[in-house]
């Protein structure tokens, strides 16, 4: 009753073709909007912003990018890690060698970087397919590994490879704040994310699609495999780059190529997967997830360990918190494998019925 | 919408009126195919295959199941790779057809397993057979604005107008997965036609319909080669459908081509006659 | 000449080790079409198992002979990685029939982290020792032929030897008993499989049974040679570019292509690291792998996908 579609007629194909069609859609779009940029940061706790915000909004973004290549083009990829990296170490090495270089052209200068990596290595998916492909782009994440350990060039010739960046502003607004930070990310989240929902629902984005359900008939069609896989690469590895970047000037301030490892990769995978392929909005709902339950866990599991009279030491919390999270992902493809969006999309068919059952 | 040839109540099954109009309306050779033979391994799918389909008519190929009708298409669309032979369309001959290439060149197909998207509505289905005409690349996409938006609209009246022609109106927005077979069949073919081919390959478009749908596809293909001139070769098992609505008839069998000629002549055709209903003893 | 024989000898040596872990994907694989990104994680479970027994039984029981403690060991760490394949069966598997390759993988993934958790909570996270009394000295051989003679690794040799041996055992396995045809049924088309009555369930946990075992042998010899610690789990990652190398399906492909996969890292690692700076075995097994998936996308002797529309 409250969410309907009920005397909202469409006159023209703009109006029909808009990203949320149904008005109680942009409202609750606005609403969310309002909450993010001005109720969050009004309320929440510096706490709050390091270890739950600033991370779900970068982790959101890189699994936008992540989704992209997976999600809606169907290429397997476990080296996301290394597109992150590439990334951070390409926006370092602009804004640091380059004398006066804005924050955010530096940032964007580093995800051309990861364009540039991600289509060398998104190369083989032209000949290879499936779990091939997924173990070949392994090749990207240990030769990132390598890369920016061994070549000294890429961290300033820094013995531990260990790097970082202070001061950062944009437009002269300095960013040093938790909320500064929160909402510097928060903007490119919304302004990437836009532009990926547009192109995803426009041509490239049918091409992309072709290319995951029908992949041998998708060029009898008149799609063009290679444009199709490589822009699928060079647009996934652009905005996984600019995460990696903001991860590492906002998030960490300093790091080390380890940051970016093999973890990461399979950690992006995951937040995909749970969150739905093939949906703008799971990433989001994935990167929430996975940045939250380690979080809740280590609250939570001593807590719960002392209620038994039973101490457990921090090893024995990380041990704990690695068996619970291998046994929630299961149990979460076991019950739902289309991820949280499709418990989203169910939702919302339901709502549109309220209070009728069916 | 015209309609040249209207079935009769006893359904398809009825002897075809005398066609001049037939000799009239189809021109020259427009796809020819010349000694294609295609093996995977040690199974020939093919053997030394020769026929030609002329601009304007609607070429049947039949076969007992296994003949190689699909393969033969495949090799056309360029998803098989034959070993032997060339296909040449409009003069231009080619030992390998790449299938990008193919879809350029005008050659569109619909699929016997359907390869829709079954997520997706069926104007995003109809719409990815707009592709090839979609000339804005992807920042203006990304960005939506101006000459994007304005060509994706263009695009959606084109397909409006076909789902319009298939009379799919109702199902536009319905994810294509939760349709019955026989309006997927109908989705699959508008995508083909979005193409807006020269040239019609239809693998089997009638399978699993009843009396009623198989009534109306023949009416859409009939329409589309009479509207749009498109050439329609269908791979078909529905003997009254292909005796009804096609101008010539290839008959495989075990990848090999036992009879090519018009429907009276084919069914006639003692061979023809062996390889389906076999031979008394 | 003599130091690149025995650098070779050294990569065929290696590389038999890594067949031996890419021998579990592709048993898995070849049975169920589950890639097991697990097998890392079970290499290390088993060999921490083992190990852990080898102290603890000692220990309980007083016996301190270390051939009984260590045989025994490996007995109860077999019959642990059996329990821990008809879990995964039960609990896993079962649930996630005809999934997408890509959620299979992600759930094999969450059993490695689940397995890693529960390893280390029962067995410890320190360093343990594997003491199957494996000679630790090298030998020097081919002194007349080549000037100082071929240096080689005695542990590396037997390991290989025992490698090569589980390999004849399984292929003797597959081959001539009852099971292991019904195995190579599954393998080939589960639908046939299960309508001529073989019970695929039951088959699923046969073979992660065997690759259980597979991965004990593993963890054993693995464990010997570098100790038992948690980056054995990382062990799996050396093992990928010999199973894509070889082909997802095939035995022969991952003897093949640990072989290769080994030969080449050895040689990249002595020859072209120091120009590079080092370091570069891992990424270099990868490329090496890639490279020949360009030539032959389904690995050397993987089965061609031919795609019907």
């Amino acid at each position: 009753m409250l969410y309907r579609e009920n005397g909202q007629f469409k006159t023209s194909y703009r109006s029909d073709q808009q990203i949320f069609p149904i008005r109680q859609d942009r409202w609750a779009l606005l609403a969310i909007l309002l909450v993010a940029f001005v109720v969050v940061p009004a309320f929440a706790s510096d706490y709050m912003f390091r270890a739950i915000l600033i991370p779900f909004v970068i982790m959101a973004l890189a699994a936008l990018g992540v989704n992209i290549l997976v999600g809606y083009c169907g290429q397997i990829s476990l080296g996301s890690g290394a597109f992150m990296a590439v990334g951070a170490y390409g926006a370092y090495n602009f804004f640091v060698r380059i004398p006066g270089m804005p924050l955010i052209p530096a940032l964007i200068l580093g995800g051309l970087c990861a364009t540039v990596f991600g289509i060398l290595f998104g190369l083989p998916s032209l000949r290879v397919r499936g779990l091939y492909l997924a173990v070949a782009t392994l090749a990207a994440q240990f030769f990132a590994d390598w890369m920016f350990l061994r070549i000294k060039w890429f961290t300033m010739d820094t013995p531990s490879g260990s790097v970082s960046v202070s001061n950062l502003q944009v437009f002269g607004l300095p960013i040093e704040s938790a909320t500064s930070k929160y909402l510097f990310c928060l903007g490119m989240l919304v302004v990437v994310a836009l532009l990926a929902k547009n192109l995803v629902r426009s041509a490239i984005g049918r091409e992309w699609m072709a290319i995951r359900d029908m992949d041998v008939a998708a060029a009898v069609i008149g799609i063009r495999p290679m444009y199709a896989k490589l822009s699928a690469f060079a647009v996934s590895s652009f905005i996984i780059g600019v995460a990696g970047a903001l991860w590492a000037f906002v998030y960490l301030g300093a790091w080390e190529p380890a940051a970016f490892s093999v973890d990461m990769s399979f950690r992006l995978l995951f937040m995909v997967i749970i969150g739905g392929l093939g949906s703008i909005m799971g990433g989001f709902f994935g990167a929430a997830f996975i940045v939250v339950l380690p979080i809740f866990l280590n609250q939570f599991l001593p807590w719960f360990a002392a209620l038994f009279g039973i101490a457990i030491s921090t090893a024995g919390v990380s041990h704990a918190e690695l068996m619970i999270f291998g046994a929630l992902i299961v149990w979460f493809l076991i019950v739902e494998p289309h991820g949280l969006a499709k418990l989203w999309s169910t939702g919302k068919q339901k709502l549109r019925l309220w209070p009728f059952p069916h | 919408m015209k309609i040249m040839r209207e079935p009769t109540h006893s359904g398809i099954t009825a002897a075809p009126a005398a066609d001049a109009s037939t000799d009239r309306r189809t021109g020259d050779v427009i796809l020819d195919v010349r000694n294609i033979s295609l093996a995977f391994g040690g199974v020939k799918a093919l053997t030394d295959i020769s026929f030609d389909v002329r601009e304007h008519e609607v070429r049947a190929i039949i076969g007992p199941n296994g003949a190689g009708k699909s393969s033969m298409l495949n090799c056309i669309n360029g998803v098989y790779q034959p070993q032997q032979g060339s296909i040449t369309f409009r003069g231009k001959t080619f030992a390998h057809m790449r299938s990008r290439q193919v879809a350029e060149m005008g050659i569109a197909r619909t699929f016997q397993n359907l390869a829709l998207f079954k997520g997706m509505s069926v104007l995003d289905n109809i719409m990815t057979g707009r592709n090839l005409h979609i000339r804005s690349n992807l920042f203006l996409q990304a960005l939506r604005i101006g000459p994007a938006e304005r060509e994706e609209i263009r695009h959606r009246e084109v397909v409006e107008r076909l789902i319009d022609f298939l009379e799919i109106q109702a199902y536009r927005k319905t994810p294509v997965g939760q349709l019955p077979y026989g309006l997927q069949k109908r989705v699959d073919l508008g995508r083909a036609l979005a193409m807006e081919p020269q040239v019609l390959l239809l693998d089997e478009p009638m399978a699993g319909m009843n009396l009623e749908e198989k009534q109306d596809m023949c009416r859409f293909i009939l329409d589309v080669n009479a509207e749009f001139g498109t050439t329609v070769v269908l791979i078909e098992h529905d003997m009254g459908v292909v005796m009804d609505i096609s101008d010539r008839v290839v008959v495989l069998d075990y990848g090999k081509k036992i009879g090519d000629g018009s429907p009276d002549e084919v069914r006639s055709n003692p061979e023809v006659i062996r390889a389906y209903l076999g031979t008394s003893h | 000449m003599g130091f690149f024989l025995e650098t070779l000898l050294g990569g065929l040596m290696t590389g038999m080790l890594y067949s031996l872990v890419a021998l579990g994907f592709v048993l898995i694989f070849k049975a169920s079409g589950v890639f097991n990104f697990a097998q890392g994680a079970m290499v290390l479970f088993a060999a921490l198992a083992m190990a852990r027994f080898a102290e603890w039984i000692p220990a309980w029981t007083g016996i301190t002979n270390p051939v009984f403690a260590n045989g025994a060991a490996f007995i109860i760490a077999g019959a642990i990685m059996f329990g821990v394949a008809w879990l995964v069966e039960r609990l896993v598997l079962r649930h996630l029939v005809n999934q997408e390759a890509a959620t299979l993988l992600m759930a094999t993934l969450g059993i490695t982290y689940f397995l890693e958790g529960v390893g280390q909570t029962f067995f410890g996270s320190n360093i343990y020792k594997i003491d199957v009394g494996m000679p630790k000295d090298p030998v020097i051989a081919f002194e007349s032929t080549f000037q100082g003679g071929i240096l080689i690794n005695k542990e590396d040799l037997i390991a290989a030897i025992i490698a090569a041996a589980l390999v004849a055992l399984l292929s003797v396995f597959f081959q001539k008993t009852s099971t292991g045809r019904a195995l190579r049924a599954v393998a080939d088309d589960h639908q046939a499989a299960q309508s001529i009555g073989i019970p695929l369930n039951r088959m699923w946990v046969v073979v992660w049974c065997v690759a259980g075992v597979v991965a004990l042998v593993a963890g054993m010899i693995w464990g010997s040679k570098l100790g038992v610690q948690f980056s054995l789990s990382t062990v799996a990652l050396r093992a990928l570019p010999v199973v894509i190398l070889g082909g997802l399906t095939s035995v022969p492909g991952a003897i093949l292509g640990g072989l290769i996969i080994g030969v080449g890292e050895k040689l990249s690692e002595v020859y072209i690291g120091p120009l590079v700076g080092g370091g570069i075995e891992i990424w270099f097994a990868y490329v090496l792998a890639l490279a020949f998936l360009l030539v032959r996308p389904q690995g050397l002797f993987g089965e061609k996908i031919i795609d019907r529309v």
